[in-house]
């Protein structure tokens, strides 16, 4: 049963890599339903990486163990968050250009995590590897059942979190009136005007929803794959979310579907070596899949269609 | 993108100016959140810069590929297309230039042309995929460009193994003395710093840019389309194909960028685990310069300035050279949200008028 | 109920833009029952007095009195509150969302956490079954036809509890049949005891539909009357009205060849109806063809599609027997045809280039500007100094930005550089909106003159007198189609009015 437990392995380390990405797309879905275009997203994983990296590692150092990573978690959203803010302010109260601003969060955020870390930890440029992280989690019985019970039932903490929030994300975004209205200002933010909603409002939220979902997208690779923060820690993830949202349809199951193949095609890097043929492929061409493939769905145009009809406009309400 | 150009583009020295003092401004506090001494820092980085030939002349040699960078994303920009691709667009240019550089055997002044001919093309061919995505298919140019980047870097590594790697290590056979581009009496006068004829070619870029956009036939449709894509197309221009030109171009300027860090810097290229860093650089510069020749000129200066001068930074005061980051990210922070600085200039401009107003 | 119960009072309301005066110190009551039409052209004010009463705009000058107590409507949500309720010329719809979903918006019933979906569909049944407004409450706007998607504005409005219900233009995209429906729904509404209040320029529906009319023109009153002591003859004239005519030296003359020959022309537009259906007309040498007919009713589409700036689906257009059916705005150009656009800002200029870049917009592929790929300032300069000379346009220089002329002077900037192409067919539409008189004046000369040369000149306006002024022959465009012809010699305004709104009737035998 090699192949079996190799393809178990393959669909387990799958859910790993696309635990990061299901929360940083879900982030960039909020946002962009609700009408704004969040480039930054990137960045946003880089301050949540960061956060997590770092208050971990206080944790550990004060003494808490298993709780550690949860304080860093947290941070990380609460960092996002923050850092979201700043996107907020100067897109939707100051209406700059969405794309340029998102590209600045990236440079800024980066050059700030880079900064705290050499500041924090005498020069060095990442953070030192974490003793405590997340480690996998067991579903007693279903973990048992043979092969498959290890590739999905095995997993970290965070994939069950990431999972319970995207579906949260589904309810929310298409049973609640708050889920109505976040759409309706991403759709035709006069006709939600014309009834009294604040689309001011409304867009601010999904922002600030982008920034604790993307903090927490960069927390997963800190606390799952990596254990420290470097400056290469994040390499396009928040990219490659924002094409899964648009691969994805602007749906918060689509976006699900979509984060996992990008991150299966992340997973295959893992798996270059085990096989015959596939040794024959040079290395590098694995390391370039899940970008190409992010290239081609674009190309594909699959959910272009699909886009909130007032995404990227900043609302002016004198221009009704 | 209409509003951007225009802000950008606009000859208004204010916000610029203003940014920068906030940017420091927030350097400054970070430091000092820090415990150290923003004025001691900033003195050192100042200090590191101008301290000696050697350290002059490394700072020229920094500031040469942000110029580059920044030109290419101002071309861009002024066309109406952000393009965030000059990361992968400078690879492919050092990647093209190594190639040629180790590879062929010919005499210099087939070579080195050759070398920086070849690199700037790759850097225009990869910027024109991105051009050409986006006139055809509307795929989106920044998400496009930045799974380009990544590629380019993969793309470069594989490349630099498979054809010039030297045996059992990460890195690439030097390149051959007949393609380098090194300036030796430059090098020798100023203590072995590393100056190349790459520092001119940026120069003489800097110029072609102005000719190019404001001087050429070529350019008057670039600008007209980056301007006004409706006018345009009622002019009778064909504003798809005027895209793919625009980033061709764009990628050109990165590339040589590129180019000029290995045949004037280098000398080989190794196997890399992540870009340079000078094409986000670059859009710093660009959007700091307002995408003019000589703002761009000038903001390349500043960045590169800083980024040389920064290793100052934790020699004299101890202060994290990363520090500079933060500057120049809140910095272009400041000038994207040139609403905010207008806001927060507001009671002041106020007040001038009103002091204007009773004095009259 | 009683019907003389004021509902709305609009006391010296005066609303401005900057130094344009949109609304001028109006008057208007509505009564309880009753359907108030608000009658005019264009630009007359209608919808902005509309929009200060729904809580969108703030006025300068006047007071808003609802149910006898004067009230601040600071906001869509306070007017809601009100009572007052608004169905929007554009409608107000999110497409992906159903029927009940922009119905509930904003007043979503609740089950715990979610929406309560059975009580919203089974709520808007009830309302629409009320008010005989057949709808599906579980279909998707995107799914809907017009006709339907109005309703669902109006139930928005109802289901707030509106008692004053404001209809903006609410015929504009209506079929025939739906126009029909959409009156009866009306009478209905103000059979429950509603308020109405009905803008529009449709003299027939005024007629049919309202109990009283107040006519606006130029953002002032003009008159409110009761409908049994009017009919559309004289609403025709109190709309449109008489104003400064001018006289231009207008000589008969014998037109020549056919220049532009249209086609069975057909061009697709929004929501799935054709902008352009099937039009055929020739423009002769010499002969300014003037089209007549209330913005919206194809004209832009004709345009953009006989300069080659949008597709044409069906038919052709000829330029002296040349055919330039869906060829590039480049070859258009170059065939022959100047293009004053109808909107100077977004089409006929780049602001951000100087006044001499723009004058050399249309030709600066040309060798007279320089060779090599090379741009030569100097005969740019030149031949746009002498433009600007020769037309007279003033501002900083021609090396000022476009966007610093007044728009006077942008629009001459324009006519010289279309005009200097010498252009067999001259194309002019809306070619004084926003101009001042002087400006007006020297536009009207030059387009006579470029008839008298010989041109083929083929005007669109919304000003009647302008088109009386300048034209040999006037047709009226609705809907696409052209209705027919009126005579130039004999001005009818009531024929031509009564044309301009789709009644037949106004066709010249």
């Amino acid at each position: 049963m090699q192949v079996l437990d190799i393809f178990g392995q393959l669909i387990n380390i799958t859910l790993v890599f696309s635990t990061a990405l299901i929360f940083t797309a879900l982030g960039g879905l909020f946002s962009e339903r609700s009408g704004v275009i969040n480039i930054g997203l990137e960045g946003l994983m880089v301050s949540g990486a960061f956060a997590a990296a770092v208050v971990t590692d206080y944790a550990i150092q004060a003494g808490m163990q298993g709780a550690a990573p949860w304080m860093g978690l947290m941070a990380a959203a609460i960092y996002g968050l923050l850092f979201s803010l700043l996107h907020a302010v100067s897109t939707i109260t100051f209406r700059a250009d969405q794309t340029v601003v998102g590209v600045v969060i990236n440079i800024f955020s980066l050059g700030m995590a880079i900064y705290l870390t050499r500041s924090l930890y005498h020069g060095s440029g990442q953070t030192p590897t974490l003793q405590y992280v997340f480690s996998k989690f067991n579903i007693p019985v279903l973990s048992d059942i043979p092969f498959f019970g290890r590739a999905v039932f095995s997993a970290y903490p965070t994939t069950y979190i990431v999972i319970a929030i995207a579906a949260i994300s589904y309810y929310l975004l298409f049973r609640t009136p708050f889920g109505l209205r976040l759409r309706a200002v991403g759709e035709h933010p006069s006709s939600a005007d014309t009834v009294g909603i604040s689309v001011t409002k409304y867009r601010y939220i999904g922002v600030m929803i982008s920034g604790v979902f993307a903090g927490l997208g960069g927390a997963t690779i800190t606390l799952t794959t990596t254990s420290n923060f470097a400056h290469n820690t994040i390499s396009g993830q928040g990219f490659i979310a924002i094409a899964a949202v648009i691969f994805g349809k602007w749906n918060p199951l689509g976006v699900v579907g979509a984060a996992v193949f990008f991150g299966f095609s992340q997973a295959l890097r893992n798996f270059a070596q085990l096989f015959e043929f596939s040794k024959q492929i040079p290395t590098e061409f694995f390391y370039m899949l899940p970008y190409v493939l992010t290239l081609l769905v674009l190309v594909t145009g699959v959910g272009r269609g699909s886009a909130p009809s007032a995404l990227g406009q900043p609302y002016d309400p004198a221009r009704r | 993108m209409g509003k951007i150009i225009k802000t950008f583009n606009s000859s208004s020295l204010l916000v610029p100016f203003v940014s920068i003092l906030l940017g420091l401004l927030t350097g400054a506090v970070f430091m000092l959140a820090g415990g150290y001494n923003p004025i001691a820092a900033y003195g050192s980085l100042i200090n590191r810069i101008f301290s000696s030939p050697y350290n002059m002349g490394e700072t020229i040699r920094a500031i040469t590929p942000l110029i580059f960078t920044g030109i290419a994303v101002a071309f861009a920009f002024r066309t109406g297309l952000f393009n965030i691709g000059v990361e992968g667009q400078f690879m492919m240019g050092m990647t093209g230039a190594t190639l040629v550089g180790v590879l062929a055997d010919l005499p210099w002044f087939i070579h080195a042309p050759l070398a920086v001919i070849t690199g700037a093309v790759f850097g225009g061919v990869w910027a024109a995929i991105a051009g050409y995505l986006k006139a055809a298919r509307g795929v989106n140019e920044v998400i496009s460009a930045i799974m380009l980047n990544w590629i380019a870097l993969f793309l470069s590594n594989f490349l630099i193994v498979r054809f010039v790697v030297v045996e059992g290590q990460q890195k690439s056979k030097p390149i051959r003395e007949s393609a380098m581009v090194k300036m030796d009496w430059l090098v020798q006068a100023l203590d072995s710093a590393r100056m190349h004829w790459g520092t001119v070619v940026a120069l003489v870029c800097v110029v072609i840019f102005y000719l190019i956009l404001w001087r050429t036939k070529l350019g008057y449709e670039l600008r007209a389309v980056g301007l006004s894509p409706e006018a345009a197309h009622y002019a009778g221009m064909n504003v798809k194909r005027t895209m793919v030109k625009s980033m061709f171009i764009s990628g050109l300027f990165a590339g040589l960028g590129g180019v000029f860090e290995m045949l004037g810097v280098f000398g080989y290229q190794t196997v890399m685990a992540a870009t340079w860093g000078y094409g986000f650089d670059g859009i710093a510069v660009a959007l700091l310069g307002g995408n003019t020749p000589v703002g761009v000129f000038l903001g390349a200066v500043l960045f590169g300035g800083l980024n040389y001068g920064s290793a100052g930074m934790s020699f004299g005061a101890d202060v994290p050279p990363e520090v500079v980051r933060i500057v120049i990210g809140a910095i272009i922070f400041f000038v994207a949200s040139h609403g905010i600085v207008k806001w927060m200039l507001k009671p002041f401009l106020m007040k001038r008028a009103n002091n204007r107003k009773e004095a009259a | 109920m009683d019907r003389n119960k004021s509902v709305v009072q609009l006391k010296g309301i005066t609303k401005r833009f900057g130094s344009f005066v949109a609304n001028d110190a109006i008057n208007l009551e509505l009564k309880k029952g009753e359907i108030h039409a608000l009658l005019g052209e264009n630009g007359a004010g209608k919808s902005t007095l509309m929009n200060v009463l729904f809580g969108l705009y703030q006025p300068e000058e006047g007071e808003i009195w609802i149910n006898g107590e004067k009230k601040i409507v600071d906001g869509a949500s306070k007017a809601i509150e009100l009572g007052i309720g608004m169905v929007h010329q554009h409608f107000k719809l999110v497409q992906p969302f159903t029927v009940a979903e922009n119905i509930i918006l904003g007043n979503e019933p609740k089950k715990g956490m979610n929406i309560d979906y059975k009580y919203a569909n089974n709520k808007v049944r009830e309302i629409s079954e009320r008010y005989r407004l057949k709808v599906d409450p579980e279909v998707r706007i995107q799914d809907i036809t017009v006709g339907m998607q109005q309703r669902v504005e109006i139930l928005k409005t109802l289901y707030r509890g509106a008692e004053i219900v404001i209809f903006d233009e609410p015929t504009a995209v209506l079929t025939v049949q739906e126009i029909e429906e959409l009156i009866e729904i009306i009478r209905n509404l103000a059979a429950e005891g509603k308020s109405i209040i009905i803008i529009t320029h449709k003299l027939k529906e005024v007629m049919s539909l309202a109990n009283t009319v107040t006519v606006i023109r130029r953002g002032r009153v003009i008159r409110s009357l009761d409908i049994k002591e009017t009919n559309e003859n004289q609403l025709a004239e109190l709309m449109v009205g008489r104003d400064v005519t001018f006289t231009v030296d207008k000589h008969k003359q014998e037109p020549g060849e056919v220049v532009l020959s249209v086609e069975d022309l057909q061009m697709k537009g929004e929501q799935g109806k054709l902008a352009v259906d099937g039009m055929t007309f020739h423009v002769r040498a010499g002969e300014v063809l003037g089209i007549a007919g209330v913005d919206g009713n194809g004209q832009s589409e004709l345009i953009y599609g006989i300069t080659g700036m949008r597709h044409i689906s069906g038919g052709s257009v000829k330029l002296n027997g040349q055919d330039l059916t869906n060829h590039s705005p480049r070859q258009v150009s170059v065939a022959g045809v100047g293009h004053i656009p109808e909107d100077r800002h977004k089409h006929g200029l780049v602001l951000d280039f100087s006044v001499s870049e723009n004058m050399i917009l249309g030709s600066y592929f040309n060798k007279q500007f320089g060779s090599g790929g090379f741009i030569d300032y100097k005969a740019m300069d030149e031949f746009s100094q002498k433009l600007v000379n020769e037309f007279d346009v003033r501002g900083s220089g021609i090396t000022a930005a476009a966007r610093s002329l007044s728009g006077g002077n942008q629009q001459k900037a324009i006519i010289a550089r279309e005009m200097n192409k010498n252009p067999d067919l001259l194309i002019a539409v809306q070619p004084t909106r926003g101009l001042d008189i002087g400006a007006i004046e020297y536009v009207h000369k030059r387009i006579v003159q470029a008839r008298n040369e010989g041109k083929a000149i083929l005007l669109v306006s919304f000003e009647l007198d302008e088109l009386y002024a300048l034209s040999d022959r006037i047709a009226v465009m609705y809907e696409g189609r052209l209705m027919g012809e009126v005579d130039v010699e004999h001005r009818n305004d009531q024929q031509l009015g009564l044309l301009m709104s789709g009644n037949q009737a106004g066709e010249k035998e």
